[in-house]
Order: structure tokens, then C-alpha cells, then sequence
């Protein structure tokens, strides 16, 4: 856990692994973004962010929509040190674990239906990192800050 | 011009048939929950082989990349036998999800459905 910017949780959120609730997650991190001073653009961005975290939970962690629980966790970051402020989510599931190295976007050329989240989720948040708890499942932590980050870009702007 | 309430609690508000081009008009949140009830209805559509299906996004506030992959979809399948298919008023929001995946200059995406159909 990073000690910089650190704020306890301040929005945690369980839902089931059914598509029918990602809008109930969606209204949730956008007003906690709004709340957190995010532009609307990257308002928009880190919804879109949240939703293709939680289709992949649903998707490759659960192998389908389930009853199973994926957990968001949404918190308000305080500029610290050389970090600007940002909001950070984290969506955690409890279902099958794969190498975070092997976590990767694909190519974009290859016009196709499907494997574009890993890729939207990149370009859209300053932060990504993927992780496997101890007890199981899959965790992405992802942040958007507020201004620029000094931190070597992952992505490109929008 | 045929028009019919095609879903009323889907993404999918009236399909309407405009001499011999298909108009869907969506609205709402195209996403991993509707994914799969717009694919079927894609699919049925471009079984009909439209010379040019125009997709109307005017409605739409939100697209995952469940609802691009539903769209990627149908453009091939009227690839295939020689069709096309349009997109049309497409709002800031969602067309961001569009350039992210470096669709935007795949597909034809028009500002609105009048210059789509032109």
C-alpha cells in the first residue's frame, strides 16, 4: 500500500456478477468523481474504466454473470508530495487468478469483436495495476488524478 | 416508411425501414447487460442484407466495450455481402470509446442520421 495520498476507503460497494447492476456502479464512481473534482471529461473516462474492470471480472474472473461478489472500493486522493490529487478505484473479484504480466492490451489492428478492455482501461486511467490477493481472485487498482501526473504516462491523453 | 416499436425496454427503441435502408435507433446504455439482445438483433438485421443500415446513436449516453464489440459485429457481417453500415450522432461521451479503440476512422460515423442517409 502506498503511503502517499492515502485516505481510508470512503465508498465501498459489493455487487453480484450480473450485467444488470454495472449501471448502479457506473452512477456511483461518476458522482464520486464529480465529488472529487474530476472534469467531466474524465468523469466520463473513469467510468468507462470502472464498467470494463467489471465486465472483465464478470467475464474472465467468473466465467459469466454469477452471484458471485465483486467488491468496488472508491476513494478520494489528497495531493501528496509531487502527486496531485485523483480518485482511486479498486474492483476486486474473488474468481479465477491469472498472471498479472499476462494482462495485456491487444493488437488494434486486428479489427475484431471483443478484447479491448484491458486497452480502455489503460488509455483512460493514469494508473493500472492488476494483482492477485492471497485469497483469491483478481484486484485492479486504477487512478485518475486530477492534473497530470509526474509519473511516466501509461497512457496518452483523450 | 415502416415505423415499429421494436423493444421498448431494450437498447434497441424502433428499427424503420426507409426505401430499402434499415434505421435502428438506440437509446440508453449500450453495455455488457444489453450486449447480447442488441448482437441478436443485429444479427437478424443484417440477415436481411440492407444495401445500408444507418445505426442512430443520438439516444445513447454510455457504450462499453460490449456494445463497440455488438457494432464491430454487424459492420463485418454487412462486410460480407457488400453493405454498408452507418453510424450517426454519435454524443462526445460515447465517441471517446470510439477513438480509444481506433474505430473511428473503421467505421463511418456521420453528426447526424439525415447526412448518414445522404
Amino acid at each position: 500500500m502506498k503511503k502517499e495520498n492515502l485516505l481510508e476507503h470512503k465508498i465501498e460497494i459489493h455487487i453480484a456478477a450480473q450485467p444488470e447492476y454495472l449501471c448502479v456502479a457506473r452512477s456511483a464512481v461518476r458522482k464520486a468523481a464529480q465529488l472529487a473534482g474530476l472534469p467531466e471529461r474524465h468523469v466520463d473516462h473513469v467510468t468507462l474504466a470502472l464498467e470494463e474492470a467489471l465486465t472483465n471480472s464478470i467475464r474472465h474472473g467468473y466465467g459469466g454473470p454469477c452471484s458471485e461478489t465483486i467488491i468496488i472500493k472508491i476513494r478520494k486522493l489528497l495531493p501528496c508530495d509531487k502527486k496531485a490529487g485523483g480518485l482511486e478505484i479498486i474492483v476486486r473479484d474473488f474468481g479465477r487468478q491469472v498472471d498479472p504480466a499476462c494482462i495485456k492490451s491487444r493488437n488494434l489492428d486486428n479489427i475484431k469483436p471483443g478484447g479491448l478492455g484491458v486497452h480502455i482501461i489503460h488509455s483512460l486511467m493514469d494508473e493500472t495495476e492488476y494483482s492477485c490477493p492471497a485469497d483469491g481472485g483478481m484486484q485492479v487498482r486504477m487512478v485518475k488524478y486530477l492534473v497530470a501526473s509526474n509519473l511516466e504516462p501509461q497512457q496518452h491523453a483523450i | 416508411m415502416t415505423a415499429a416499436k421494436d423493444n421498448p425496454d431494450g437498447v434497441v427503441q424502433k428499427v424503420r425501414r426507409q426505401s430499402g435502408v434499415i434505421i435502428l435507433d438506440l437509446a440508453g446504455d449500450v453495455d455488457l447487460h444489453c450486449a447480447t439482445g442488441l448482437r441478436s438483433r443485429l444479427i437478424e438485421i443484417m440477415n436481411e442484407k440492407p444495401p445500408l443500415a444507418v445505426i442512430n446513436l443520438s439516444r445513447v449516453d454510455f457504450m462499453d466495450s460490449s456494445g463497440l464489440a455488438t457494432l464491430i459485429e454487424a459492420l463485418q457481417l454487412s462486410r460480407r455481402f457488400g453493405g454498408q453500415l452507418r453510424l450517426a450522432g454519435i454524443h462526445e461521451r460515447v465517441r471517446s470509446i470510439f477513438e480509444i479503440a481506433r474505430l473511428d476512422t473503421i467505421f463511418q460515423i456521420f453528426n447526424t442520421e439525415a447526412e448518414a442517409l445522404a
